[in-house]
């Protein structure tokens, strides 16, 4: 395998003996570098566990991921991670925060100036030149994840890893954001692995999405290219043939092969 | 707020011989008085200024204004009676004026004025809670951090916290073999529980999203407990840090009745020997505000150093 990013048959157990619960059964995934993958699925699916084994904040019961040719098994820069609820440092700055991540990354690589100025430009990048100064708690829930996927960035990692970075946003915040995720990934060609709940944002975004079926013991259910133009323009695409085509599909998955365990329950 | 007071009781007897009037201006109960007069005059710059200023005075500065003069009117009652025992705040006043007016008299030995009373016990509060505060924060962090540590030391500290201050002090004669350490050590061993105790908790309560930012951008054990672990605990230290200093203060008083010396306690103590009970009320009120402050003090330190760390 030469895939950039491979996640080789994982297995993820929690627990042991009686009382353990398989949560990944034989997870398989080739992520090509510059790709940006959605994985989604029903809640309690293990889709975030997923993410956080490639982030390496959980080990895998078997298997590996082999990111650029070495296996991953601890966290690292190269992984960046934008959480759900963005886990800025309440007590630091906007800067600060996205400083923190920069000089604990560049230490030996770039100058003490240099690193203030990619903290300034990364903060550009998002949009967020007009709050260098204040704190978390002084600006809104968007404008926080914003910092969060700056300081995720300002890592220059090898993957970016979102977590349902939009999910605690209201929709047209989210929309907002999901156009500059767009437009700074076409910039950078990040690579890129994010966890969503949404299929229009799945759809949107990505060029494959990978859908989980339902847990215990999820796995990948189906794979689904996206072959979409970009830049995608959202007007646009909701007259799009083709988008709503995809878009069918995976609301075909998820709700007719693979029901909401809730529901199912009902 | 305590010129006031003692002004006020300074126009139940002792003091007839000043003016009535010099009373007057700081009195809170008189201030209402102004936007009346303005009202016939020129406009006023600011009206709504003023009348907000009135409405917080109205209040937040009338009610305990009110409560402190009818609880005084009461004492005054209740003592004044033919054979009460207790003095009545006129008759304090009017036994400790000397006291008030001169609080950094030194006549040698134990004879001091009372602020010097005040600065000895404070001094060895400050002593005593800053090795408490050192040592607390470092067990706490320890607690906190290994769940090793906490097993092993935590019904340890658990049985010693409920041991009463001054059941400490033979021991800690018996140790240091003079009264000052005692004392110091008194306090010591009185703040330090709730400073180890919610510096832990603090510890245990750091969220996992922090722990998660942490390990991603692989700060090691300096920058983490630099970084992540004393800001994300410090809500819960400062906690800690005032419920010790207010039970040091507590302490410094009994510690200081058995040890002798220059202090408010032993003040108290040596008044109740002499028999001026007037001095106790002198020196209970001085204790009493002197814990107040104490106690704001640290919450103002708190607040400002925890500044942004309650919201996320």
């Amino acid at each position: 395998m030469t895939s950039y990013l491979s996640i080789e048959h994982i297995h993820k157990t929690f627990g042991e003996g009686p009382t353990a619960s398989e949560v990944l059964r034989d997870v398989d995934l080739h992520v090509d570098r510059g790709e940006f993958i959605s994985i989604i699925g029903h809640s309690g699916c293990g889709k975030s566990t997923v993410l956080n084994i490639v982030a390496g904040l959980l080990e895998t019961s078997t298997g590996a991921v082999i990111l650029d040719g070495k296996e991953v098994s601890k966290p690292g820069p190269d992984r960046s991670v934008v959480f759900q609820n963005h886990s800025l440092l309440p007590w630091l700055t906007v800067r600060d925060n996205v400083a923190l991540a920069v000089d604990k990354t560049f230490k030996g690589t770039k100058s003490a100036a240099e690193r203030r100025e990619w903290v300034l430009q990364t903060l550009d990048m998002v949009g967020m030149s007009h709050a260098l100064d204040k704190r978390p708690d002084e600006i809104s829930g968007g404008m926080k994840q914003r910092v969060g996927i700056a300081r995720a960035l300002a890592m220059e990692p090898k993957v970016l890893l979102m977590d349902e970075p939009f999910g605690a946003l209201d929709a047209l915040t989210r929309a907002h954001l999901q156009d500059e995720v767009m437009r700074i990934q076409s910039e950078l060609g990040n690579t890129v692995l994010m966890v969503t709940h949404d299929v229009d944002e799945a759809v949107l975004l990505s060029d494959r999405i990978v859908m989980m079926t339902n847990g215990p013991a999820a796995t990948i259910g189906e794979i689904l290219e996206i072959d979409l133009p970009k830049p995608r323009e959202r007007l646009a695409m909701a007259d799009n043939a083709q988008y709503n085509h995809y878009r069918a599909e995976v609301l075909r998955f998820l709700h007719e092969r693979h029901k909401n365990p809730e529901s199912e329950a009902a | 707020m305590m010129s006031a007071i003692l002004d006020r009781n300074m126009t139940f007897g002792a003091g007839r011989e000043r003016p009535a009037a010099a009373a007057t201006p700081t009195d809170p109960v008189a201030r209402p008085a102004p936007p009346s007069d303005r009202s016939g005059g020129a406009p006023p710059p600011d009206p709504g200024l003023w009348g907000r200023r009135m409405r917080h005075a109205a209040t937040v500065v009338l009610p305990p204004v009110i409560v402190t003069a009818i609880f005084l009117f009461l004492w005054e009652m209740m003592t004044s009676s033919q054979g009460a025992v207790l003095p009545g705040p006129s008759q304090v006043i009017t036994d400790t004026w000397e006291l008030i007016i001169d609080p950094f008299y030194d006549y040698g030995g134990n004879d001091v004025g009372m602020a010097w009373q005040l600065l000895a016990s404070l001094e060895r509060v400050a002593y005593g809670y800053a090795l408490a505060v050192v040592a607390g924060i470092g067990l706490g962090v320890l607690v906190g951090q290994s769940t090793w540590a906490m097993r092993g030391l935590d019904p340890l500290f658990q049985v010693l916290r409920t041991v009463p201050p001054l059941a400490w002090l033979p021991i800690s004669l018996a140790a240091f073999q003079a009264s000052n350490p005692s004392a110091i050590f008194v306090i010591f061993i009185t703040a330090i529980w709730p400073i180890i105790i919610n510096t832990s908790v603090g510890i245990r309560n750091i969220s996992q999203d922090y722990v998660n930012v942490a390990r991603v951008l692989r700060l090691n054990g300096f920058e983490y407990f630099t970084k992540i672990m004393l800001p994300a605990a410090a809500p819960y230290v400062f906690s800690g840090l005032r419920i010790g200093i207010g039970l040091a203060w507590l302490a410094i008083v009994a510690a200081e009745m058995l040890i002798g010396g220059v202090g408010i306690g032993f003040f108290i103590w040596d008044a109740w020997n002499a028999s001026m009970l007037s001095d106790i009320v002198l020196a209970l009120v001085y204790v009493g505000l002197v814990g107040f402050f104490l106690d704001r003090l640290v919450a103002i330190v708190g607040k400002w150093v925890t500044r942004g760390t309650q919201a996320g």
